[in-house]
């Protein structure tokens, strides 16, 4: 463990089966639908280009897009990151809601901080889109 | 037409460094004065010792457990209550200029506003937030998207790298070095006093205030970023304080034996950080191991402060030439103070953290009341809070207290009876977690751990402040005051409203 890692975890219950969650985030160009402060998203094979409200480009790999675990993984690769892993997780409870889990990596540990607080927010309209449909 | 109201706030400023408290280093005239005509509170306490906590505590009346900004970097809900929407919805117009930070200054996606409204200009798209109808923001320096750093951008950009950086290139709090003494946040800056941001809160707040009709009443809250490190005041006013000349303060133990006896007598995190083996919140820059620290670094970093206390002096007393040419003086009410201290060399340490002793608690507080409400002038000795401010704000504009703030409004008989006052201290942050509660009742000042990462739960500290206004002497084991100590315990835990669960989520480091 390096001293200037971070790792943060967020999650939420979400009232709707993993099937339903799912689509928005294993379709990679779906992002702005449910992360707010995402004012361009441009998916080109395995890289994606986000653009934020502030004006912050991010290049993303995605490594990891399984659709029967429900397990979402990129790397931010721009910027100041020495190192970055962000891992999406939906976990169906078999009683119609699911856990969807967020958690960041990264190295400085304050972008950890940084990336999963906006992904927190994302979670929540996630929450919402779903149990809205 | 009722009392206006000039509610004036530093950042991190202890209360030595103003001359009515009996400080020597810097010159205050002008709150001098005020205290000399209203009532000066000699133990004003802050709810938490970090900003954006004790800034919500000022908003909303309540102590951090309840509005549930436990730590920096914890945003205070949109909807939280305020007192600046208790006052617009009684018809006060009301402004906010300077530094706010009720919301997470690192911000990747625009979600706060107070980081995206510059783009846009000083009024909320929402007509108000947190019931400021006008926020113009400023922060430390010229990092951000916050008005004033834009403004510096866009008027003045050959004065971007004259500020120091505040955060290094990892996003830390930065160590490196400056000055003479190549303290910690202290570099020479060579920016003309008139657009340093300390003379552009008072602009700002003037231009507002010339904006309004002389029979409005106006709730505006001026919050000065200074004298918070960086430590970089305008270089052209650096003659005012020789810091060779300085003396060094008497909570500096310039002995280490000395400093380290101290430091062990207190709960282990205190020790730990000072020789730089536990890191335990973001405040301080984790590069920096107080040990290091020289008794020349002690005398620039508070001759540098002291510059900067004066500088917010004068421009305070620029504002209030300015509302008296509006004829508003008989009916103003201004309150100064600031949201925490800070260490400046008590105990061999700066900047601050969890560590509830007066460099952090003690604050400066003055309250001139309009000289229409005809009160006598005070010194008020018995313990206030922060939390009281947002119930005075109210008693003085005449508009009933909203159910939700748990202060009381502060007294100007220094003879009324006072509730004990309650601080507290939460921060989690990378696998490390430290947990103090503190009650002052009177002289004595106890605070209890909870049980993290350095600290089992039975770590404690007492002070008696009449007999160690240094509270070098940790009493909290001492057999002969065990029983008040005790009571003392149940006493905050009986008076502690219930905390915020679960807990806000910790979602950017500051």
């Amino acid at each position: 463990m390096s001293a200037t890692r971070g790792s943060v975890r967020h999650y939420l219950r979400v009232r709707a089966p993993a099937a339903r969650i799912w689509p928005y985030i294993g379709d990679p160009t779906r992002l702005p639908e449910w992360f707010p402060g995402i004012t361009e998203c441009v998916v080109e094979g395995m890289q994606r280009t986000i653009t934020t409200e502030m004006g912050l480009s991010m290049v993303e790999t995605l490594l990891t897009n399984d659709p029967l675990q429900h397990r979402f993984q990129y790397r931010i690769t721009s910027g100041i990151f020495r190192e970055h892993l962000s891992t999406l997780d939906v976990l169906d409870l078999g009683d119609g809601t699911s856990v969807v889990e967020y958690s960041c990596d990264a190295d400085p540990a304050p972008l950890a901080l940084m990336i999963a607080g906006g992904a927190l927010d994302g979670l929540r309209a996630l929450q919402r889109l779903v149990e809205e449909e | 037409m009722g009392r206006k109201i000039l509610f004036v706030t530093t950042d991190q400023q202890r209360y030595d460094t103003l001359g009515c408290n009996g400080g020597i280093l810097s010159r205050t005239p002008v709150v001098d004065g005020l205290a000399a005509q209203g009532i000066r509170y000699e133990r004003a306490l802050p709810q938490s010792v970090v900003c954006m906590p004790s800034r919500a505590t000022m908003i909303t009346g309540q102590h951090p457990s309840t509005h549930g900004v436990w730590m920096n970097g914890v945003p205070l809900p949109v909807d939280a209550p305020s007192v600046a929407a208790t006052l617009h919805e009684a018809g006060y117009r009301t402004a906010l200029v300077g530094k706010a930070h009720f919301e997470p200054y690192f911000d990747a996606f625009g979600r706060f506003l107070e980081n995206t409204l510059s783009r846009v200009g000083t009024t909320p798209p929402d007509g108000t937030h947190r019931g400021f109808e006008h926020l113009e923001l400023a922060t430390h320096g010229v990092m951000g998207n916050l008005h004033y750093a834009r403004w510096i951008r866009e008027n003045h950009p050959e004065m971007v790298g004259q500020f120091y950086a505040t955060v290094d290139a990892d996003l830390q709090v930065n160590a490196a070095g400056g000055g003479d003494t190549g303290a910690p946040q202290v570099k020479v800056n060579q920016v003309p006093r008139e657009w340093y941001h300390t003379d552009w809160v008072a602009d700002r707040t003037i231009a507002w205030l010339d904006s309004l009709g002389a029979d409005e009443d106006w709730f505006c809250w001026m919050s000065f970023p200074d004298p918070h490190h960086p430590w970089d005041p305008p270089q052209s006013e650096m003659g005012r304080v020789n810091w060779r000349d300085v003396d060094l303060p008497a909570g500096y133990p310039e002995s280490a034996s000395e400093r380290e006896a101290l430091l062990d007598a207190k709960p282990r995190h205190w020790r730990l950080w000072y020789e730089g083996s536990l890191v335990s919140n973001y405040e301080a820059p984790p590069a920096w191991v107080p040990a290091t620290l020289t008794p020349d670094q002690v005398r620039e970093v508070n001759a540098r402060n002291a510059v900067e206390v004066e500088l917010i002096d004068e421009a305070l007393g620029r504002v209030l030439r300015a509302i008296s040419a509006r004829g508003w003086d008989e009916d103003l009410d201004v309150i100064f103070t600031t949201d925490h201290g800070e260490l400046q060399g008590d105990f061999g340490l700066l900047f601050k953290g969890p560590y509830h002793v007066d460099a952090l608690m003690r604050l400066p507080l003055i309250w001139r009341p309009a000289p229409s409400a005809a009160v006598a002038p005070a010194v008020v000795s018995r313990p206030v809070g922060l939390v009281d401010l947002a119930p005075t704000f109210c008693a003085i504009a005449g508009v009933a207290t909203p159910s939700t703030f748990e202060g009381t409004a502060l007294p100007t008989d220094p003879r009324s009876e006072r509730d004990p006052v309650l601080t507290e201290w939460d921060s989690a942050l990378f696998g490390v977690d430290v947990h103090l509660r503190t009650i002052t009742h009177g002289d004595l000042v106890c605070t209890t751990y909870l049980p993290g990462t350095v600290h089992d739960g039975s770590e404690g500290e007492l002070y008696s402040l009449a007999d160690d206004p240094l509270q070098r002497e940790n009493r909290f084991d001492d057999r002969s005051l065990r029983a008040r100590r005790d009571e003392l315990v149940d006493e905050m835990r009986a008076l502690r409203p219930p905390e915020t669960s679960p807990r806000r989520p910790l979602i950017a480091p500051v």
